[in-house]
């Protein structure tokens, strides 16, 4: 059964009420090691929502016309690990053909992606929701944005951080947990906007 | 001080290299579940069969695996694991399989399966891998059960579903919503650091700063560290 969810709500709910970083805790691994710096996770955040949109789509055709007819719902993590890792190569290689620039700026973080627990995430979510077409590719974009949007707002308070002092034990990784934990509360505060699960 | 490498393993991954302390890794699977003690320990104990099951595997067919294509194989590897930990849970614990969702299958995506198979599978034997990735996996449900206790406990009164306040006990709801594991993370973190870095601020020169409170907690961190060892 599909969800009667409009799919433009889908996709402000999931930038916003259900970040899939602040409130699904999805994708921390590279979330945490990159946004010391800014111009990095500005490149990653964007291969992110690159990748999870697309990625959402084929495995959306693959999960409707490939897994479920053939019955075969138990191989799915396998098939979505392998539609992510061939999505992010044939990528790769896309850009690196087309656009030599933005090789440089988002090559080097394509290879992390197939291991970043968001794009698995957002799939999985898509898979249990039953969501649509539409509502998936928009759920995807929403929640890569989302991504991003968090991602680069650490990234710049990490900045001002740096310049202060910090207690010695919760230095580094420490602050940071507890910044996200403070942004996770002001996300909180967006609930109340839009309903959705 | 050279004791058998299997104890070495396990003081090493469970406390001085704890993979969630040392390296904040693979905490995106499970800090979601974690304001349930009983999803807590069966999330953490997939991922601790599937690290050692894996590195097992990794080790075992290190020398037939392509450099080129190692990480594909190394991630193929361990959805199998977590398809057959998936199908288990599915058919003994429905309920539970229902309550975590897509958490199961992100086991897949955790850091530090992929990390223990690179890190130390690649160049291992079989078992002593095996050893590594249980010991590894122990650490980690260690952290993540001890952020569960106190999640639950304060967010719902209870413990493994057993109501232990009183009636007039008022839930922090807090504990329940996503920032409060944020912050106890980050809490446990700066209180494991200062019990790591105590001893050895005393062992060493004088610092310039935090002299003050290292000589409350070293002579009793000093001690049990010695019996371990």
């Amino acid at each position: 059964m599909t969800p009667l969810i409009n799919p433009a709500i889908l996709f402000f709910a999931s930038i916003f009420t259900s970040n899939i970083l602040l409130s699904n805790f999805l994708g921390m691994c590279s979330f945490i090691s990159i946004s010391k710096d800014w111009k990095s996770s500005f490149g990653l955040g964007l291969a992110v929502t690159f990748v999870l949109t697309i990625t959402a789509a084929v495995s959306w055709v693959v999960l409707h016309f490939v897994i479920a007819p053939l019955g075969l719902e138990y191989l799915s993590f396998i098939v979505f690990i392998i539609v992510i890792a061939a999505v992010v190569q044939i990528l790769e290689m896309i850009i690196d053909r087309a656009s030599p620039a933005l090789y440089m700026s988002l090559g080097i973080f394509l290879p992390l992606i197939t291991v970043n627990c968001a794009i698995l995430g957002a799939i999985l979510f898509m898979q249990i929701r039953n969501y649509n077409f539409i509502q998936s590719v928009l759920f995807a974009a929403g929640s890569g944005i989302g991504w991003w949007l968090a991602i680069l707002l650490l990234a710049a308070i990490r900045e001002r951080i740096d310049k202060n002092p910090v207690p010695a034990g919760l230095k580094g990784a420490g602050i940071t947990l507890i910044t996200i934990g403070f942004m996770a509360m002001a996300f909180i505060g967006f609930s109340g906007m839009i309903a959705v699960q | 001080m050279s004791k058998s490498p299997a104890l070495t393993i396990l003081k090493e991954n469970v406390w001085t290299n704890n993979p969630i302390f040392v390296q904040i890794l693979g905490i995106c699977s499970t800090l979601a579940v974690t304001n349930n003690m009983r999803n807590t320990f069966i999330m953490t104990m997939g991922v601790l069969l599937t690290t050692g099951f894996s590195s097992f595997t990794i080790s075992a067919i290190k020398s037939l695996i392509p450099r080129k294509v190692r990480m594909i194989v190394q991630v193929l590897i361990i959805s199998f694991y977590v398809i057959i930990i998936d199908i288990l849970l599915r058919a003994y614990l429905p309920e539970v399989s229902r309550q975590l969702g897509p958490y199961v299958g992100l086991i897949i995506t955790n850091c530090i399966i992929m990390g223990r198979a690179e890190g130390f599978a690649q160049a291992n034997k079989p078992l002593i891998s095996f050893w590594d990735g249980i010991t590894s996996g122990i650490g980690y449900m260690l952290v993540l059960m001890a952020l569960a206790v106190i999640r639950e406990w304060l967010g719902f009164g209870s413990l493994f579903g057993l109501r232990i306040m009183p009636e007039g006990f008022t839930p922090w709801t807090i504990m329940i919503m996503a920032p409060s594991a944020f912050f106890l993370v980050a809490l446990l973190l700066w209180f494991a650091r200062n019990l790591q870095t105590a001893p050895a601020k005393t062992a060493g020169s004088p610092p310039p700063t935090g002299a003050q409170p290292a000589p409350g907690p070293a002579p009793a961190q000093a001690a049990p560290k010695k019996e371990q060892a």
